[in-house]
């Protein structure tokens, strides 16, 4: 057996490629679950908490800034060991799903924060000023007036940061979620052959090449005039 | 002479230690043009945003069609819709349609019905001859066809004050002459107005009172012939100099 045969034989097996295929066709449904209830809660959570800033009351502002720096510091690993080992001490055990969910949703939400109220403060004074003038309150000035330019002006990085959290779902292999990365290893393992794991970075790519793809159109499509 | 609709006095206001209002009594009556005019940085803005309390004033009084900005008790929001403010800088929603720019605070501080508001909005843009442009955004708009949504915006609340902030400051000289049409025929209609401006023009033409401000206080007033033709103070003869050699 050549060098080369030895390659194609760990990498590229057709038998174990047959076998595993369905455990990682699984684990891709499985990953996009995953990314999306991470999405839904860290971006409606991070929004919420870039509208509660708004509201500029100190006390909550330093809390909210607290918790969006923690989140952004630690690494999501880190958190996700947290939660999985740390809190059955605690008395409160989470499954690896809910674990890596609620690690991922917390990066993203402070990311979210972040971001949301970057487009917020840059929103021109004189757009409240217009708004205050003819009447409008603040709730009315900030959601009808400055919050839909915010969300505009943020769509190009929110999308990206939101794709490289989602990326983040392998981690949750480390928690034994049976996601494409946690699929594939434990084919590695049965099969003593790497194969599953091609298997799970060509998943990798047709999940995620559409959305880079998608984050690249959504940046020139919202680099707007005003 | 009819009753003054705004009424300052005794107006302070400072930022942080810096003293930019220091004592300033202005009477605006029904139907009259006053032109504010003085140098840069003598609070011309301060005080016509303390006026409909954009700023809040320090010390002071300040009543607008009989209600008193300042008290606690007053709704702000209410008492604006009678004060319209035109800016340097337009500042319309760039998200939004002239229309929609128009059409907004009458729904939702007027409580209209979508239908009326925008009937409403359609004929204030008609006052500033832009009916055409209702489906227009401001960024498909000029500088002077975004100066004047920014009038209908305003008079579509039917105020009764105008607050104008250097309209024209920001435009390219051409489009000029278009906000200055829509402003006169603003006064034509009986529209109590202030106007803080360069446009000397404009103001000989069509304000009935000249205020000349310099250092946080009113230097001298009165018509614009006397103001511009014969200056009773130093400073404001310094100053009217000074610009018409421009
Ligand atoms: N929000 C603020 N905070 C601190 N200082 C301010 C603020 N707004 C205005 N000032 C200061 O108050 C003074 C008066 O400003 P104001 O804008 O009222 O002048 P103005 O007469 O309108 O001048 P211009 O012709 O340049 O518009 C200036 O010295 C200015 O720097
Ligand atoms: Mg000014």
């Amino acid at each position: 057996m050549t060098n080369w045969d030895r390659f194609l034989d760990s990498f590229f097996n057709a038998r174990v490629a047959a076998e595993y295929l369905p455990k990682i066709i699984e684990g891709f449904w499985l990953t996009i679950l995953l990314a999306a209830c991470i999405i839904l809660a860290g971006v409606a959570a991070g929004l919420a908490l870039a509208v509660l800033r708004s509201l500029g009351i100190r006390v909550l502002n330093w809390a909210i800034i607290f918790v969006v720096d923690l989140f952004r510091a630690l690494p999501p690993l880190v958190i996700i060991a947290l939660l999985y080992f740390g809190l059955p001490a605690a008395g409160l055990s989470l499954s690896g799903f809910a674990a890596a969910w609620l690690a991922l949703s917390l990066v993203l939400m402070a990311f979210t924060e972040e971001i949301f109220w970057a487009g917020i403060t840059a929103v021109p004074k004189g757009q409240w000023e217009a708004a205050r003038s003819t009447g409008l309150g603040f709730l009315d000035t900030f959601t009808l007036v400055v919050l839909p330019q915010a969300v505009r002006m943020v769509i190009p990085p929110l999308t990206n940061r939101t794709i490289a959290i989602t990326k983040g779902t392998a981690l949750a292999s480390v928690v034994a979620v049976q996601e494409i990365l946690g699929a594939a290893q434990a084919g590695v393992s049965f099969s003593f052959n790497p194969t599953p794991l091609t298997l799970g970075a060509v998943a990798y790519l047709v999940l995620f090449l559409p959305v880079v793809i998608l984050g690249r159109w959504v940046e020139t499509r919202f680099a707007w005039k005003r | 002479m009819s009753a003054a609709i705004v009424e300052a006095r005794g107006v302070h206001k400072y930022f942080g230690g810096l003293h930019v209002l220091k004592g300033v009594d202005l009477a605006v009556r029904e139907r009259e043009l006053v032109f504010v005019i003085g140098p840069s940085g003598s609070g011309k803005s301060t005080l016509l945003r303390c006026l409909n309390r954009l700023e809040e004033p320090s010390d002071g009084s300040i009543t607008v069609d009989g209600i008193d900005m300042l008290d606690r008790r007053t709704d702000i929001n209410k008492a604006r819709q009678r004060i319209g403010m035109v800016f340097q800088s337009f500042n319309l929603y760039p998200h939004m349609t002239a229309l929609g720019n128009v059409a907004l605070a009458l729904r939702r501080v007027q409580g209209m019905s979508r239908a009326a508001a925008e009937a409403r909005a359609r004929q204030a843009l008609e006052r500033v001859h832009l009916a055409d442009r209702a489906g227009h955004y401001p960024g498909q708009l000029s500088g002077g066809q975004q100066q004047r949504v920014a009038i209908a915006r305003a008079i579509a609340l039917e105020p009764r004050v105008m607050l104008f902030d250097e309209p024209t400051s920001a435009l390219d000289p051409e489009l000029v002459g278009g906000v200055l049409q829509a402003m006169r025929e603003l006064r034509e209609s009986g529209m109590t107005m202030v106007v803080v401006s360069h446009e000397m023009g404009f103001a000989r033409a069509a304000a009935d009172r000249v205020v000349f401000m310099d250092g946080g206080r009113i230097v001298e007033e009165g018509p614009p012939e006397a103001i511009f033709g014969n200056p009773q103070q130093e400073r404001t003869r310094a100053f009217i100099g000074q610009i018409e050699r421009h």
